[in-house]
C-alpha cells in the first residue's frame, strides 16, 4: 500500500490542461482572430511568438514550440497563417499540432480554403466551429461529419439565401444525431445515385544524387475514397497483392482484425470523401524512377555568369506517359537573372525569391524538353559554392508505381447495386535530384 | 485588451479591424461616444423582435469577440435573448456568454434557469449536451452547486453524447471550486464505468484532472479500457495510453529486469505518449514481451496487445511515416527520435536513409535530421554517412553547415576509423571561403586535434597561418588554446603568433585576449628565452584592459609564472598547472540527458520541466495483487450489484474509498445484504433500465407497498441521480421513528408514493395575516402532522431588521435615505416585496416634492412608487413605503429620487433572502413539497456550526433574519425546516438544517429557483458563521 501513498501525493495538485486560446495571425502579424476556451489570455502573449518570428528570420524556422514566463506557445503555419495555441502546462506537444492541422482542414473543408480572406469572411462559422472542436481546452467533435450536421458550411445559394432571409448556416432543425454507435457516419444517408470511388493515390519521394544514381527512394501512397452510398453499407476491398503494403495507417472505420488475418480492408464507410488508407513502400523495396534528368550548372571563377543546361526525359514509366512536369529550382543568392531558352513549355525566374520555375507539361520520348541558356550573377560576389537541387513534380496517369492493384471490391448489408470505381495515380512526392 | 499598441495600429489599416478598442479608454472621449452609439444600434437589433435582426446582432458582436474587442457593455442586452427560440441566435448568445459570464457574475445569473431547462427538457441531446458545456464554462462561482447537480444528472443521461459532455463539465468544476473533489470523484467514478468509446476518453480524462492518484479507481475498468482502446477517437487514445501507461508502471513487474533497465524503461515510455493521431502508440510489443524470461502480467500483455494495433506496423517505421507529415510534426517527432536514437540505435537504422536532408527542408528539420544522423553513425554505415555529409557541407544554409561540420566532429571522435578522413576533410574546409564555415572546423579541429596532436603538428602549422586571415573569434581563440598546447609540436613558429598577436591585442575580442594570455605564459614556461618580454609586455598590455576580467587574470598568471621573491610555493609548479595533459572533449550528443523526461511530453521537446508534468512512476519491486482487476462477471449489462458489492468487500482499495462515496447501509443492514444504491446507477448510466433483481435489496417490511415500490425503482432508475436513494419514501411516513441517520445527505426520491393523491400544489398566497405575536408562539413548536388547509402565508418573523443606506447625507447635499425590507406583503400588490423608505431632511430648508422617478428596470421588474411627499421641512423625517416587483432576482432596481432641485440616482438592490415570503405549512405537506423538488432542485451544502449558534434559538434566529421564512415545524430533534416562497412567481424555497453531532451541520435548500437557492445557501452559511 506504501506505493499508493507515495505515488498520490506526487500527483497531488496537478492538472492536465490542454488548449488555452487560440490566436490566428497572418504573415504581417496581425492577430485576426482570438478564440479563449477558459479565461481571456491577453494577446500581448503573441509578442513572444512575433520575437520568435523574428529571430526565425524564415517562417519555416519559426519554432512550433515556445516557453514563455507563463504559457507556452505552440503553432503551426499553414496557408500563409498561424495558428498560435496558448498552453499552461504539460501536454504532449504532437496532440496540440495535430488538433491545430485539424482546425486548419476543417477550414479548408468547410471554405474550400484555409485563407484569412475566408476565416475573415466567415468568422461566425469559424467561431462557432472552434466552440464545437474544443471544449474547456480539450478536443471534441472534430469529425467533419459530427460538424457539417451541428453547422452547415456556407455554399453561394445559401449565402445569398441567407442574406435574404436572415438566417444562418447553424443546422435549423438540429440533428438527433446517430453519435452514439459509429461516430464517423450519420445514420439515414439516402442517395438516388450509390457510388463508391476509390483513389490510389502514390507519390515518390527520391533523392537523385549528381551522377544520377538514385540515393534514397520510396513510395508514399494513400486510397482517398468518395462514397456516396445509402444506408448502412458494409464494404471490403481487397487486393491482388497486399503484401505490399507493410506499413499502413488506417482510418478508425476499418476492422483491424480483418486486416491482420485476411488482409482485406473491410469497413462501414464514413459519409462523403475520407483517406480511408495510408501507406508506405520502403526503400528496402526496389522503387522505380519514372523520370531522369541530365544537367549541366555551372558558375566560371571570377567572372559573373554561368551556364545552365537542363534535359528531362522518361525512364522506368512501365509505358504510360509522364505528364504535368514541372521543375523548380532555389537559385544561389549571388543569382541576379538568368537568359534560358526551353524548347518545351515556359519558364519564370523571380529575382527576389531566386527561384527558377520550368512548366514543361508532357514529356514526348521523341523530343526531350530542355532548357539552357546563361545565368547572370552579380558582379564582384563570390561563385556559388554549391550547385542548386531540382525540384521535379510529375503525374503518372493510371499506373502505381509501387504495383498494387485493388482486386474487388463487395458490398454487404444494403440490397442497391452500387457503381464502383478505382482510379490509380503517381506523383512526385518530395523528387529531388543534387547537381 | 492588453495588445501591445503596435498591433492595434496595424490593425487599424483594413476597415473591418478599423474600430480602435475604446472601451477601456475613457481619455478619447469623443471616439467613446461614437463607439457608444454604435453599440446602441446593436442593442436597439437585440430588443426587436425580428429575430433576423438579433441574429444580425449577434453575428457582429461574435465577430467583434474574435478580434479581441471588448463587447462586455452589451452584456445585458445579450443576455436578455438566451431563451430566444431561434436556434441561430441562442447558439451565438452562448458563445458570447462563455466569453463575459465571468465578468458579469450577476447578470449572468440571469441566464442559467434557460440552462436549467434546457438541460432538464429538451428532448434533443445536442441541446442537452449544449445547456450543460454552456452552463459548465460560465466560470461563476456561485453556480457552483447548479453546475454540480447539472453534473450529477447528465452523468446519467441516456445519450452518450451528453455523458460525455459530463465528463468534459467535470474537471471545469474541479478547476472552478475544488473543494468538490470528493463528489466529483464519485461522478467520474460512474462515468469509468460507462462502457461507451464516446464517454471513455473524456472520462478518463477527466480522472487524469481531477484525482489522478486514485488508481484504484482504474482497476475495475483496466480491462475494459484496454479493451475499448482502439474504438476510442483518437484525442481519447492518447489520453487514455498516457493513463494507463502511468498505471502499467504501477501494477505491473518491469519487463526489463534482465535487460539493460534504462535502455527499455525509455522504450516503455515511448509506447505510451508518443504518437496521437497517426495512430501509432509505439510497441514492438508483442514481440517485446515474448522475448522476456519473466513471466508478464496477463493484464500488462493485455496493454501492450491492445496498443500494437494503434501502431499498423513495426514501430519505427511508424514515427518514420511520421516524417511525411507537417513540419511542425516533423519537428516534434525529430526531437524524440534523436533521443531515442542515442540508446536504441537499432530501432532506427534501416530507416537511415530516411532522415537524409533536402535542400528545401527548413533549418530546423535539417539540425534535427543530422543530429539522427549522427546518432545512427557506427562503423558499418559511417562512409554513407560522410557522402552525404560531404554534400551538405556545400549547402547555401550556412547554420546548417556549421551544424554539419559539428556532426563530423562528432563522428570523428566515436568512430576512430575514420578519425583522420574526418580530419583531413576538416582541414580542407579551412581554406573555404566562408568565415564561418572556417570558424566552425577550427573549432571541430581543436577538438579532435586534442585526442592525438602529435602526430599532427602540419595541421596545426597551418592553422597557425591561418590567424591572420580569420576573423571569427571563436575560431582565433581555439588556434591560439592549439598552439599553446601544443608549442611543442611547434617551437618554432609559436613564438612569432604571440608576437603577431601582441601587436593586435588592443583590437582583440575578450576571448581572444584571454587566449593571447594564456599561450603567452604557456611559451614563458617551455620558451622563456624567445618569449619573455614578449610575454611581459602583454601581460602589462592585459593589466590596463577595459575587461576585469583580463585584468584578472594577467595579475594572476604574472603571480604565477614569474619569479619574484615573494611568490610562493606555486611558482615551482607552474608549469605543471598549464601544461598538464588535458583530457580530449566529449562530443556527445545534446539529446543524451533528456531521456529523464517522458517521451512525447512537453518537457522533453523544451529539456525543462514543464507546468504540471509527471515523472512516469517507477516499476514497483513486487506487483501489487492482480487480483483487483478481476471482474467476475464478464458481461457488464448483467452483473448484478449483489456480486458487485461482494466483491466490493475483497478489494482492499474500494474499502479506501467508501467513507465518503459509500452506500447508504441505513438501518437495514441487518438483513440478507443490502445492496448499495450507487451501484445501481452505474447501470443506470448505461441507459439500461435494468429490472434487478429487486428482492433481496428491499426490506421484508416493505412488502406491503412492493407494488408502489416496483414502479418507484423503475421511474428512478429513468430519471434520477441522486447520489444515494436509500430509503424511499414510504418510509417517509414513518420518518418520525426514524433516527436521522447520519448517510442520508439526499434522501429524498424524486417520486412521492403516499397513499393519497397529493393536495393542489402550490400553496395559494393569502392576505390573511396572521400577527406577528403568533408567529413566534408558533416558532418552536412541533405540530403534528395533522392536515393543515392549504400552507398560509405568514407574515415575517421579525428579528432585528436591517436598514441598508439609500442615499448618504453627504451625496444627497443633506438628504440622507435609508430603507429596510419591512417583510410585511406590499398592500395592493402581492408579487411585491415591500420597501419601507425613510427619508431625513438634515438641511436647513425645506425640500419639497419627494417623489420616485425614471425608474430603470431590468425586463419584468416593477415599481411601485410612494406618494409624493409634498414637502419634508429641516430637520424631520419621513417614514414611506414603496413596493417593487424584483422579478426573484437580485438585480438592482436603479430609479431617481427627485426634490424640487435635485436628481439623485439611487439604487436598491435586495438581499436574496427578502425575496420571499414565510409560507406556513405542515411536516407532511413540507416533505411532500420537497419530494417533487429533487435533483437539479436540490443543494446541500455541509457546514459547521459555531459555538453561539448551536442552541434552537440561534439557528432559528439567523436564518429567519438571514431570509424572510418561515419555520415549519418538526418531528425530528437536531432538525430545522424552513420554508417560503418567492414574492414574484410564488415558488417554494424549502430549507432543511439538518444539526449533526457536534458542530457539524447541513443545509439543503429545495427551490426551483435555484440561482435563489443557490444564493441563499450562500447567505444562510454566512449568518450561521457570523
Amino acid at each position: 500500500m506504501l506505493w499508493l501513498h507515495l505515488y498520490g501525493n506526487a500527483l497531488k495538485g496537478v492538472a492536465e490542461k490542454m488548449i488555452h486560446s487560440l490566436f490566428l495571425i497572418n504573415c504581417s502579424g496581425d492577430i485576426f482572430l482570438e478564440k479563449h476556451w477558459k479565461s481571456v489570455v491577453s494577446q500581448s502573449v503573441c509578442d513572444y511568438f512575433f520575437e520568435a518570428q523574428e529571430k526565425a528570420i524564415d517562417v519555416e524556422n519559426v519554432p512550433p514550440v515556445i516557453p514563455t514566463p507563463h504559457h507556452y506557445l505552440i503553432s503551426i503555419y499553414r496557408d500563409k497563417i498561424f495558428f498560435v495555441s496558448v498552453i499552461q502546462t504539460e501536454v504532449p506537444p504532437l496532440f496540440v499540432i495535430e488538433f491545430l492541422h485539424r482546425v486548419a482542414d476543417t477550414f479548408q473543408d468547410y471554405f474550400g480554403e484555409c485563407s484569412e480572406t475566408a476565416i475573415k469572411d466567415n468568422v461566425v462559422i469559424v467561431y462557432e466551429l472552434l466552440e464545437e472542436m474544443l471544449d474547456n481546452g480539450f478536443p471534441l467533435a472534430t469529425e467533419s461529419n459530427i460538424l457539417k450536421e451541428l453547422i452547415k458550411p456556407p455554399t453561394i445559394l445559401r449565402s445569398v439565401v441567407n442574406s435574404i432571409t436572415g438566417s444562418s448556416n447553424v443546422g435549423d432543425t438540429l440533428p438527433t444525431g446517430q453519435l452514439s454507435n459509429i461516430p464517423w457516419r450519420r445514420a439515414g444517408v439516402k442517395y438516388t445515385n450509390n457510388e463508391a470511388y476509390f483513389d490510389v493515390i502514390e507519390e515518390i519521394d527520391a533523392i537523385i544524387d549528381k551522377s544520377g544514381s538514385t540515393v534514397f527512394a520510396e513510395i508514399q501512397g494513400v486510397i482517398d475514397s468518395c462514397i456516396k452510398l445509402s444506408g448502412m453499407p458494409d464494404l471490403s476491398l481487397s487486393f491482388m497483392n497486399p503484401r505490399l503494403l507493410d506499413d499502413v495507417s488506417f482510418h478508425p472505420c476499418i476492422r483491424f482484425k480483418r486486416w491482420e488475418s485476411e488482409r482485406v480492408l473491410s469497413f462501414i464507410p464514413p459519409d462523403g470523401n475520407f483517406r480511408l488508407i495510408s501507406y508506405r513502400v520502403s526503400s528496402q523495396n526496389l522503387v522505380a524512377i519514372p523520370v531522369y534528368v541530365k544537367h549541366l550548372i555551372s558558375f566560371k571563377e571570377n567572372s559573373s555568369s554561368g551556364r545552365f543546361d537542363v534535359t528531362i526525359g522518361p525512364k522506368q514509366n512501365m509505358g504510360k506517359t509522364v505528364e504535368g512536369v514541372v521543375m523548380t529550382v532555389h537559385m544561389p543568392k549571388a543569382v541576379l537573372n538568368m537568359n534560358l531558352t526551353a524548347t518545351q513549355g515556359g519558364y519564370t525566374f523571380d529575382p527576389v525569391t531566386k527561384v527558377l520555375t520550368w512548366d514543361v507539361g508532357k514529356i514526348t520520348p521523341q523530343k526531350l524538353p530542355n532548357l539552357k541558356g546563361i545565368v547572370n550573377l552579380q558582379s564582384g560576389a563570390p561563385k556559388p559554392e554549391e550547385n542548386p537541387s531540382l525540384n521535379i513534380q510529375f503525374k503518372i496517369q493510371q499506373l502505381a508505381i509501387s504495383g498494387l492493384k485493388v482486386n474487388r471490391l463487395d458490398m454487404y448489408g444494403e440490397k442497391y447495386k452500387p457503381f464502383k470505381g478505382v482510379k490509380y495515380i503517381t506523383k512526385a512526392g518530395k523528387f529531388q535530384v543534387r547537381t | 485588451m492588453a495588445a501591445s499598441p503596435a498591433y492595434g495600429e496595424e490593425k487599424g489599416g483594413s476597415s473591418s479591424l478599423g474600430e480602435p478598442e475604446y472601451g477601456h479608454d475613457p481619455a478619447s472621449g469623443g471616439i467613446f461616444a461614437s463607439d457608444y452609439k454604435r453599440h446602441d444600434d446593436l442593442k436597439e437589433m437585440l430588443d426587436s423582435n425580428k429575430d433576423s435582426l438579433k441574429l444580425e446582432a449577434m453575428k457582429r458582436i461574435v465577430a467583434m469577440i474574435a478580434r479581441g474587442k471588448n463587447a462586455s457593455d452589451l452584456f445585458p442586452a445579450v443576455v436578455k435573448n438566451v431563451a430566444c427560440k431561434n436556434i441561430e441566435v441562442k447558439k451565438l448568445v452562448y458563445v458570447y456568454l462563455v466569453r463575459y459570464a465571468e465578468e458579469q457574475q450577476d447578470l449572468a445569473l440571469l441566464s442559467i434557469s434557460t440552462f436549467q431547462r434546457g438541460l432538464k427538457q429538451d428532448p434533443n441531446q445536442l441541446i442537452r449536451a449544449s445547456a450543460l458545456r454552456v452552463l459548465s464554462s460560465i466560470r461563476v462561482p456561485i453556480i457552483v452547486p447548479i453546475m454540480m447537480l447539472a453534473i450529477k444528472e447528465a452523468a446519467s443521461d441516456m445519450s452518450p453524447y451528453v455523458r460525455k459532455t459530463a465528463a468534459h463539465a467535470i474537471p471545469k468544476l474541479y478547476s472552478l471550486d475544488s473543494d468538490q473533489k470528493d463528489q466529483l470523484i464519485e461522478v467520474i467514478e460512474k462515468l469509468l464505468a460507462d462502457k461507451t468509446t464516446l464517454v471513455a476518453g473524456s472520462v478518463v480524462m477527466a480522472f487524469e484532472e481531477v484525482c489522478p492518484e486514485r488508481i484504484d479507481l482504474i482497476h475495475k475498468n483496466y480491462r475494459k479500457l484496454c479493451n475499448l482502446l482502439i474504438d476510442v477517437e483518437e484525442w481519447g487514445q492518447v489520453v487514455i495510453i498516457n493513463m494507463l501507461t502511468r498505471y502499467a508502471r504501477t501494477q505491473f513487474l518491469s519487463p526489463n529486469q534482465n535487460e539493460s533497465l534504462l535502455e527499455e524503461s525509455a522504450e516503455k515510455a515511448f509506447y505510451g505518449s508518443e504518437e496521437e493521431d497517426t495512430k501509432d502508440a509505439k510497441a514492438e510489443a508483442t514481440s517485446l514481451a515474448k522475448r522476456k524470461p519473466y513471466v508478464m502480467d496477463p493484464d500488462h500483455r493485455l496493454l501492450l496487445r491492445n496498443t500494437k494495433p494503434l501502431l499498423q506496423s513495426r514501430n519505427a517505421a511508424a514515427l518514420v511515416r511520421l516524417l511525411r507529415s507537417h513540419s511542425e510534426v516533423q519537428y516534434v517527432v525529430l526531437q524524440n527520435v534523436a533521443t531515442m536514437s542515442i540508446k536504441r540505435r537499432g530501432m532506427f537504422e534501416p530507416y537511415l536513409k530516411s532522415f537524409y536532408i533536402r535542400s528545401t527542408d527548413p533549418t530546423q528539420i535539417k539540425i534535427l535530421k543530422l543530429e539522427v544522423l549522427t546518432n545512427l553513425a557506427n562503423e558499418t554505415n559511417i562512409s554513407t554517412i560522410l557522402r552525404e555529409f560531404q554534400t551538405y557541407i556545400r549547402s547555401m544554409d550556412k547554420d546548417f553547415v556549421a551544424a554539419t561540420i559539428q556532426a563530423i566532429g562528432r563522428c570523428a571522435t566515436n568512430i576512430g576509423k575514420v578519425r583522420d578522413t574526418c580530419l583531413n576533410g576538416l582541414v580542407q574546409l579551412l581554406s573555404n571561403r566562408d568565415e564561418l564555415v572556417v570558424a566552425e572546423s577550427v573549432v571541430v579541429i581543436k577538438k579532435l586535434l586534442q585526442m592525438q596532436p602529435a602526430q599532427h603538428s602540419e595541421i596545426i602549422k597551418h592553422m597557425a597561418k591561418l590567424t591572420d586571415n580569420i576573423q571569427v573569434p571563436m575560431a582565433r581563440a581555439s588556434i591560439l588554446w592549439l598552439i599553446g598546447e601544443y608549442c611543442e609540436h611547434v617551437p618554432k613558429i609559436a613564438p612569432d603568433v604571440l608576437r603577431k598577436m601582441a601587436k593586435s591585442f588592443t583590437n582583440e575580442e575578450d576571448i581572444v585576449k584571454l587566449q593571447v594570455i594564456n599561450l603567452a605564459a604557456k611559451l614563458y614556461l617551455t620558451n622563456s628565452k624567445q618569449s619573455k618580454l614578449l610575454t611581459q609586455y602583454v601581460l602589462n598590455l592585459a593589466k590596463y584592459d577595459q575587461n576585469y576580467d583580463i585584468r584578472d587574470r594577467a595579475r594572476f598568471i604574472r603571480q604565477l609564472i614569474v619569479p619574484t621573491e615573494k611568490s610562493g610555493a606555486l611558482n615551482k609548479y607552474a608549469k605543471k598547472l598549464f601544461l598538464a595533459q588535458k583530457p580530449a572533449p566529449i562530443l556527445e550528443s545534446s539529446f543524451k540527458d533528456r531521456d529523464h523526461f517522458q517521451l512525447g511530453s512537453l518537457s522533453h521537446l523544451l529539456n525543462a520541466k514543464a507546468v504540471g508534468y509527471q515523472e512516469l512512476p517507477d516499476w514497483p519491486d513486487e506487483a501489487p495483487d492482480p487480483s483487483v482487476r478481476n471482474v467476475e462477471v464478464p458481461e457488464w449489462t448483467k452483473c448484478t450489484s449483489r456480486e458487485k458489492r461482494k466483491e466490493k468487500v475483497e478489494k482492499p482499495f474500494y474499502s479506501d474509498s467508501e467513507g465518503e462515496s459509500g452506500p447508504t447501509e441505513s438501518a437495514d443492514s441487518g438483513e440478507d445484504t443490502v445492496v448499495p444504491l450507487c451501484e445501481e446507477e452505474e447501470e443506470e448510466a448505461e441507459g439500461k433500465k435494468v429490472k434487478k433483481a429487486a428482492g433481496p435489496q428491499r426490506k421484508k417490511g416493505h412488502a406491503e407497498t412492493s407494488s408502489e415500490e416496483a414502479s418507484a425503482s423503475e421511474s428512478s432508475s429513468s430519471g434520477s441521480d441522486s447520489g444515494t436513494e436509500a430509503p424511499t419514501m414510504v418510509e417517509a411516513k414513518r420518518r418520525k421513528a426514524m433516527p436521522s441517520s447520519k448517510a442520508k445527505p439526499k434522501e429524498i426520491s424524486l417520486l412521492d408514493l403516499d397513499d393519497f393523491t397529493p393536495p393542489p400544489p402550490q400553496p395559494v398566497p393569502s392576505s390573511s395575516i396572521i400577527s406577528s405575536s403568533l408567529v413566534t408562539d408558533l416558532e418552536g413548536l412541533t405540530l403534528t402532522d395533522t392536515s393543515l388547509a392549504p400552507a398560509q402565508l405568514l407574515s415575517p418573523a421579525f428579528g432585528t431588521v436591517r436598514t441598508y443606506e439609500l442615499l448618504h447625507r453627504m451625496a444627497g447635499e443633506g438628504l440622507s435615505v435609508e430603507y429596510c425590507f419591512s417583510r410585511r406583503p406590499f398592500p395592493g400588490d402581492p408579487h411585491m416585496v415591500a420597501v419601507q423608505i425613510q427619508i431625513s431632511n438634515n438641511t436647513d430648508a425645506e425640500v419639497k416634492s419627494l417623489r420616485v422617478s425614471e425608474p430603470k428596470l431590468l425586463a419584468g421588474m416593477r415599481i411601485q412608487e410612494f406618494p409624493e411627499i409634498e414637502s419634508l421641512a429641516p430637520g424631520d423625517t419621513a417614514s414611506v413605503v414603496m413596493g417593487i416587483d424584483f422579478c426573484d432576482s437580485t438585480q438592482a432596481a436603479n430609479f431617481q429620487l427627485c426634490t424640487h432641485t435635485r436628481h439623485f440616482y439611487v439604487s436598491i438592490q435586495p438581499p436574496v433572502g427578502e425575496l420571499m415570503a414565510p409560507v406556513f405549512m405542515s411536516e407532511n405537506e413540507f416533505r411532500k413539497e420537497q419530494g417533487k423538488l429533487t435533483g437539479m432542485s436540490e443543494i446541500t451544502e455541509k457546514l459547521t456550526l459555531p459555538e453561539k449558534c448551536r442552541s434552537d434559538h440561534a439557528i432559528v434566529q439567523q436564518v429567519t433574519s438571514a431570509a424572510n421564512v418561515g419555520r415549519v415545524p418538526c418531528g425530528a430533534d437536531n432538525e430545522y425546516r424552513f420554508a417560503a416562497k418567492t414574492v414574484t412567481s410564488g415558488s417554494l424555497v424549502l430549507i432543511t438544517l439538518e444539526w449533526r453531532e457536534g458542530a457539524a451541520a447541513q443545509l439543503t435548500i429545495n427551490s426551483e429557483k435555484m440561482v435563489i437557492g443557490t444564493m441563499l445557501v450562500k447567505d444562510i452559511i454566512q449568518a450561521l458563521a457570523q
